[in-house]
């Protein structure tokens, strides 16, 4: 009861204790490194509030259990989930949730074994490299096949709702996948959606936003767009976007490495001809416009939709 | 008879956090940790059970402490201890190597005289414990 009867005027500082974790910044790249991800960066905003206001609430010796951080993320192929993952270990850790902040990306194989006595050793291993940060498990719904009732994937489970309970001070787990089968997994086991907190949706990008992806990779890769190339590359957005497999930023990705290639064939074609920096640098509107998104009479679905 | 084998064992026993200090300076020095356990506590007897796999790509010590609190709940009355083991080529041996849980009672050791040719005495030591037979030690 020595909590309530602490003086109120003593000022507990919020300002400084959010200097202190240095999360602002993190927070700041976030913003600028991510593109959109509107509802993603409301609910890490949310959180980092609530640790911090925790640690003041601990300051203050009210009492402040540390709160559940386990979390699912759901989405289309490249729209950031492991990308936000690992952001996620970085700022747990700086407000002092995990103590090592590291990220163990897994999946289903590397959880579950292959015979009877294997799945619980290997998956106590990934638990165990995972303590201290944040354990990344990608399409977990890949556990839980209910079509095979003596499938190991039940016992993985078990062992993790084990520890994301008993030891959730010690690791924070994120499961990832498409959304749909997200949320039949979750119907299927009721015990693993109730020890999860936060369920953060992941949604599609718009043409403008992969825009801004595809100036932001072009930027880290130091290369640039000539003017027709840049409308050449919305044009290729709008088209491949309305395609089977269309991955988000992946294939935005994808498109960029394809456009290098054809590039430097190009400047490898003309060989003989001085080279400037801005040469090496400039990626033509020829370089994008020969993409097979462009070529209307290859309508084949069947053919990879990525070439 | 308290056994002193290993680093620390002529201090008092260490507590979790000290033993999780411990573990954390290994792991920071890039050791792969891994626990063992024996009923016998002969001084020679240098090859003790492994408990589980060496624990490889660790970062933080509360993965190891799982492991020895699972370790003392199957053998209570065992001696266990923690390796460290260090990779680094031209090393690769144990760099530490401590007991972190013993017996509640340890009766200790009896020195044996044996009546060699001539009047010859050879003497070894034996340890009570080693009466019964492995598994029932310690009861």
């Amino acid at each position: 009861m020595t909590a309530v009867t602490k003086p109120d005027d003593h000022p507990l500082d919020l300002e400084a204790a959010l200097a202190e974790s240095r999360v602002e910044e993190l927070l700041a790249t976030l913003d600028a490194e991510l593109v959109g991800l509107i509802p993603v960066k409301t609910r890490i905003r949310e959180i980092a509030a609530l640790l911090l206001v925790e640690k003041l609430r601990g300051q203050a010796g009210l009492s402040a259990g540390s709160p559940s951080l386990h979390m699912s993320f759901t989405g289309n192929p490249g729209t950031g989930k492991t990308t936000v993952a690992l952001r996620m270990a970085e700022i747990l850790h700086r407000l002092g949730y995990v103590r090592k902040g590291h990220l163990v990306a897994v999946t289903r194989d590397d959880l579950v074994g292959q015979y009877i006595g294997h799945t619980a050793p290997k998956t106590k291993e990934v638990l165990k490299r995972a303590m201290g940060g944040v354990l990344f498990i990608d399409e977990a719904y890949f556990l839980y096949r209910p079509e095979n009732e003596r499938d190991y994937g039940q016992e993985a489970i078990e062992i993790l709702l084990q520890v994301m309970e008993n030891q959730r001070d010690d690791l924070v787990v994120i499961l990832a996948g498409y959304k749909d089968r997200m949320v039949r997994f979750f119907q299927s086991n009721p015990g693993m959606s109730s020890r999860i907190a936060h369920h953060v949706d992941f949604p599609d990008y718009g043409a403008d936003e992969l825009e801004a992806i595809a100036g932001l990779m072009l930027d880290a890769m130091q290369y640039r767009l000539s003017a027709d190339a840049e409308r050449a590359f919305g044009d290729y957005i709008a088209r491949r976007r309305s395609q089977p497999n269309f991955a988000n930023a992946r294939s935005i990705r994808n498109a960029l490495d394809r456009a290098r290639l054809r590039q430097a064939n190009r400047l490898f074609a003309r060989r003989g001809a001085a080279l400037s920096r801005d040469d090496l640098m400039t990626i033509e509107a020829d370089d994008i416009l020969a993409s097979r998104v462009f070529d209307e009479t290859a309508d084949d679905p069947s053919a990879p939709a990525d070439a | 008879m308290r056994l002193t084998q290993g680093t620390f064992s002529f201090l008092p026993d260490l507590t979790d956090d000290q033993i999780s200090a411990q573990i954390e300076y290994c792991l920071e020095q890039g050791w792969a940790m891994s626990i063992e356990h024996t009923d016998d506590p002969h001084p020679r007897n240098t090859y003790w059970e492994m408990y589980g796999n060496p624990m490889f790509d660790l970062h933080d010590a509360s993965g190891v402490m799982m492991e020895l609190k699972a370790a003392r709940e199957k053998f209570p009355r065992q001696y266990i201890k923690l390796n460290a083991f260090d990779s680094t080529r031209g090393v690769e041996s144990l760099r530490l190597s401590f007991i972190v849980h013993r017996p509640d009672h340890e009766p200790g050791f009896e020195l044996v005289r044996h009546e060699a040719e001539g009047r010859h005495i050879r003497y070894t030591i034996r340890a009570y414990a080693t009466e019964r037979p492995e598994g029932e030690r310690y009861g």
